[in-house]
This record gives structure tokens, sequence and C-alpha cells, in this order.
């Protein structure tokens, strides 16, 4: 059984629901970010998604481009990020997933890919880009399921789809809460329900919900209907906008994670 | 069609390239825009139509006009003629596509269209069909272009579309299209993408390249009635490729050479280039497998060309595939070679070409002032060029 599974039948047993944050790996560097990560894992994150940044994030909001940008621009890579992952899985046992667009996966090689994922001990993959359809040239050379292949659903996706998509889900399902970009604004709890009941035919997965997820009253109503929720945009914006003061910045992401476990354990 | 009426297959793959590398958001919308074209455009009422705009509004077919004073300039052996798509209406080969993506829309019931543009022909021929069929019409266009490429953000502005500037990332084709796929996202139930190249993710390049045959259809009929046999060789711009698809697809089981032209920039050893084909390596961007220019860590890197609509880091998959195969050369020429057949094209046939179109043109004086025996070369002129007539003073003074 992988961490991740592991994770989410504790936070059952708990009667909790789960907080995945995601931040963009290397946002503003490397040493803060590893940073910045840390503190999410202790303050209480129950998944940490790693992001790696990408030059076209063509499925992410200005907060996440920016972001991208700002990692970038500092050196990171791929292999930076492996880094941190590294590093991370010596401190806490949170479960990682790495988050990616493709293409810096498939220039790294999916074999080589596979194997800095073993060797780092990362617990899933969640590849943005890469639809059921074109997944198998990445997970062709995955074995024994060690690592969890996180799919995406959103609100667009036919039954047809949500069935096959399923089909070879693991780890937990991640439901897209919209049509738009990440950090973009407006949520309607009926349309998501109505989504997590279509899920809940084919599959028994836990179902986290994303995007455009900011403030505790959302996280409330979300967490109130699924298994969690994601937060990426709001993290990240905070990130942002306090670059100039580490301190302070840990400080605030540290409340931030308090104030959405504290609104999910309402 | 034989060798290479395979491609793509079911899920758009031409070999190992193509696909549909997108978010799942933009999954269903995917299939069905493929259903449709499959199940609309294939149909001898939606044909019947498209050929009657293609025929009163864009004004096709567009002439083979044999090049005389430039054939002789190079000695005569090597007979040039231009394919006349820059007299289509609008002045590009792009509105073929953009009517064609335009009608499907309509029959599909959707009710906005969004476009991406680089040099601005695109959006021009997208704002162009919305006005002529009554969308409500957005064209994402970088920043750097809309400088570069001002008289055309009047033009579409003129016909009623909205002009959305974006400045993230360097302000140019790649960074328009990241933000029309953006857009799409959010719209995605009622707005229809019209992507101007034959790149993107399935059904694009296959829609594209469709609705661009009809350049090589032509051709064939033309050429052959002007000389009795086939070209020799048939020169086009690759920036995306659809003007190239467009051209070659018609002759691709024919004894005829073909030669994709990429922008050199300022050069390929100064990295400042967009000749994706010669120097870049396998990617993925904007949803589909082909070459791409790249770090080794997989970002996408700055494309550098005088010519906005070749300035573009990626390029169609089935041009990938084709490459790969052999059956087609791709070779780059310079921003400086291009500006030289720019003037040399004015000046010597009164035919001001696209920049785009000159970068073809700059390899095919190239082969005719080379070759001993005779022959046909047809260079594919996709557009004119009175767009880029400030870029060029700017330049040359």
């Amino acid at each position: 059984m992988g961490c991740i599974t592991e994770k989410f039948i504790e936070l059952k047993h708990n009667r909790e629901k789960a907080l995945v944050g995601f931040v963009v790996c290397g946002d503003p560097d490397i040493g803060i970010s590893r940073e910045i990560c840390l503190h999410l894992c202790k303050a209480g994150v129950d998944v940490l998604e790693l992001g790696v940044p990408f030059s076209d994030p063509t499925a992410d909001g200005p907060v996440i481009q920016r972001a991208s940008q700002r990692a970038l621009k500092s050196g990171t890579t791929l292999n930076s990020v492996f880094d941190v992952a590294s590093q991370l899985k010596k401190e806490v046992n949170t479960p990682i997933v790495l988050f990616s667009y493709y293409n810096p996966i498939f220039k790294l090689g999916v074999s080589n890919f596979y194997r800095r994922l073993i060797d780092t001990g990362i617990d899933g993959v969640l590849v943005v880009d890469l639809p059921p359809e074109e997944s198998q040239e990445l997970t062709d050379c995955w074995q024994n399921g060690e690592i969890d292949f996180i799919r995406l659903i959103a609100p667009t996706t036919p039954e047809s789809r949500i069935e096959k998509i399923t089909s070879d889900a693991s780890g937990f399902i991640y439901l897209i809460s919209k049509t738009g970009v990440t950090g973009s604004e407006g949520l309607d709890y009926g349309e998501i329900s109505g989504m997590i009941r279509k899920i809940r035919k084919f599959s028994d997965l836990p179902v986290c919900v994303g995007f455009g997820i900011s403030t505790p009253e959302q996280v409330k109503n979300i967490s109130a209907i699924s298994d969690g929720v994601v937060i990426g945009s709001a993290f990240v914006k905070t990130i942002e906008l306090n670059l100039e003061n580490r301190n302070v910045l840990l400080e605030k992401l540290l409340l931030q994670v308090k104030s959405y476990k504290d609104a999910q354990n309402l | 069609m034989t060798g290479f009426a395979g491609v793509p297959d079911e899920h758009g793959h031409f070999g190992l390239y193509g696909g549909r590398y997108v978010a799942e958001s933009l999954m269903p919308a995917l299939i069905e825009l493929e259903n449709a074209f499959k199940q609309i455009c294939g149909t001898d009422s939606f044909q019947k139509e498209l050929n009657k705009y293609l025929a009163k509004f864009v004004g096709r077919p567009t002439p083979l006009y044999f090049a005389k004073n430039l054939t002789e300039h190079y000695g005569g052996r090597a007979k040039i003629f231009l394919k006349r798509e820059d007299l289509a209406h609008t002045g590009a080969h792009k509105i073929n596509n953009t009517v064609g993506q335009a009608l499907l829309a309509k029959k599909m019931g959707k009710k906005k269209i969004i476009a991406e543009t680089g040099a601005g022909q695109h959006g021009v021929a997208t704002a162009t069909a919305a006005a002529l069929f009554g969308f409500e019409c957005k064209v994402f266009m970088g920043v750097e272009d809309i400088k570069r490429q001002a008289p055309n953000v009047k033009r579409m502005e003129l016909l009623g579309a909205e002009v959305v500037p974006v400045d993230s990332g360097t302000g140019t084709l790649k960074d328009a299209m990241n933000e029309a796929m953006r857009y799409w996202v959010s719209a995605v139930r009622d707005t229809f993408y019209v992507i101007g190249s034959v790149a993107g993710p399935h059904p694009y390049p296959v829609m594209v390249r469709e609705f661009q045959r009809i350049i090589g259809k032509e051709t064939k009929g033309q050429v052959l009635e002007a000389v009795g046999k086939l070209p020799d060789v048939l020169v086009a711009c690759v920036g995306g490729g659809s003007n190239a698809m467009g051209l070659f697809y018609e002759f691709l089981e024919d004894p005829v050479e073909m030669i994709g032209v990429e922008a050199a920039g300022r050069g390929l050893h100064t990295g400042e280039h967009a000749a994706t084909l010669n120097a870049g390596s396998v990617g993925v961007l904007h949803g589909s497998k082909s070459y791409v220019l790249q770090t080794d860590d997989g970002q996408i890197q700055e494309a550098h060309s005088i010519s906005a609509g070749l300035d573009y880091p990626g390029v169609g998959p089935e041009h990938a595939y084709l490459k790969e195969s052999g059956r087609i050369q791709y070779v780059a020429v310079t921003d400086d070679e291009a500006l030289d057949a720019f003037y040399l094209l004015s000046r010597h046939e009164g035919i001001i070409p696209a920049l785009e179109s000159a970068h073809a043109l700059a390899h095919a004086v190239k082969i005719a002032s080379g070759v001993k025996d005779e022959m046909v070369i047809i260079v594919n002129l996709s557009g004119r060029g009175d767009k880029d007539l400030e870029i060029v003073t700017k330049k040359t003074g």
C-alpha cells in the first residue's frame, strides 16, 4: 500500500479531511522553497504537491505563472525538485506528489524519471497535460504500483470518461472544481457535489477538489462534500506577498495551514 | 494516397508525433470537435457551402503566377512560379482555414470564437470570418507582436474583434497561444478555438491541413495546365507550417521534391532563430509532441525571427513526421536573406511578399541560381507584405 493511501486511511479513521498543499518548487529560490515545504508539512498539510516550474504553464493562472518564472529564474530544474523532495523525505513523512507539465519529464526521459522517483521516494505523480490517452508512454515502465498516478477529472468530463479515467487511477482523484485556470474565482458547490456523486459510481478512491479554493469558508464547504481540498494559488500568493521577509512568510503560511485545518474540523 | 495516408491514427499521432497533451478540462471539447469535424466536414452540403465561400468571399482559386522577370534574372533555366495566396481575401492563406473552422463552429452551434495570432494574419482572418458568420471574437496577441504588426491590430478592431494583449513570457505567438488556451479552458462550453496552424492538439493539425489542402489541389491542376507536367520542387516557409502542409500534402505521393524553409533569424549558430526542425529537439508544447526549441531541462526557449509569423518555438507534428521519414527536406534562411528576397520580389515582379513568404522565396532563388538543367519551382507566396513595411523600413532605413 502506498504512502498516499495510508494517509487517507489514517484521515478517515480520525474523521478528518485532507489538506493537499501545492507550491512551485524553487519559488523564489531552492533554499527558501525547501524551508517553505518543510514548514507546510510540519504545519499540518496532509499531502504536499511539489510543482515543477515550466516555462509555458497553460493550465495555470497569473499567480502560479509568476511563481514558475521566479523558480526558473533562480535556476530550478526537475533535478533540483528531486533534490528538495529527497531532503524533505528525510525530515517528514508527508506523502509527496510531484506535479508537472509533461515536457520537463519527457526531456529527462521517462525511464530516468522513474528511477529518480524511486530513488527519491516520491509517492505520486500528477502530470497536468498528460490525459489517459497519452499517459501510457510515461507509466509503461512503472512496476509494482510504488508510484500513484494521480488522475484529473474536470466538470466537463462526461460519465463515460470518468469511468475510463478512474479505472486505472490510484492514490486519490483530483477533481478540478470548475472550468478555468488555477486561481480563478467562483465555486459552484452543487455542481461539485454532482461531479463527486458521478465519480463515486465508479471509484472508491478519495476525491480531493482543487482550483480556486482560497478561503477557510470555501475549505469548510468543499471538505463537507469531498475527501479533501487542494490549495495552490492561495499559498503561492502568500509567498509572493512576503518575499522580503522569510520569517514573516513562514509564520503566515503556518497560520494559513492552521486556518484551513480548523475550517475542515469545524 | 498510400504511404502517408495512414496518419494520423485515431488519437492524432503522426508516428511518434502529434497526440493530445492537454489538461483534462479541454479533453471533452477536443473530442467533441474531432467528432464534429469527422461528421460535418466530410459531407457534401458542408463542402458545397465552404466552396461557395472560398470562391465568392475568399476569391479562390488564387492564381499560379509565372514569375518571368525573376526567372530571367536567374538565367531562365529554373522557371519560378508563385502560388498567389497573397491575393486571397485578407492577404494570406490563413483565411482558407478560418472560414472552414468558423463554418464548422456555426454548425456546432457555438456562439463565440477565439484565436491566437503572431503576425496578425491569422487574427485578421479569424476576425473576418467572425464578422461574416456573426460570432463574438477575441484574438490573443503578444504585446511585442502588437507593436511590430500595428496595422493588423487596427484591422482586427475594425472587423469587430477584441484584441487581447498578452504580456506574459516574451509577448509573442507562443505566449498568445498559452493565453488563448487558458481562456478556452474557462469558456470551453460555448467557445470555439480557431487555431491558425497545423499545430496544437488533435484534431487541429489534421483539420487545419484539410482546410489548407485547397492550396495544393489548385496548384496541381494549375501547374499541369501551365507546363504540362508536375513541378520539380515545391518551396514553402514553415513556422507552425500550415501553408507548407497545404501546398505539400497533395504532392506527397508524387515524384516532387519538397522543401520547408524555417527562419534562421540571426543565424543558426547564434541561437537566435526559429528553426525548430533544423535546430530543435523532440518535446511537447501546446498540446502536441513535435520538435521544439528547448533547454536541456525541457523549458521552452524564445524563438527569434524578423517575421512575426515564423517566430514560434514549435512546429506542426506532421512536419516532424515528414522530416523523420525523409520525405521533406527542411532548411533555414536568415533574416537578412529573407529581407533581400523581400526587395527582390518587390522590384522585379511588382509583388510585395510577406516576410514569412520571403523566406521561401530566398531559398527558391538559391536553388534557381545554381541549377544547370531546366526545372520548375513553385513557391508558396503565402501572404502579402504590406503589414511588414514598418519593420522592413526600420531595419534597412
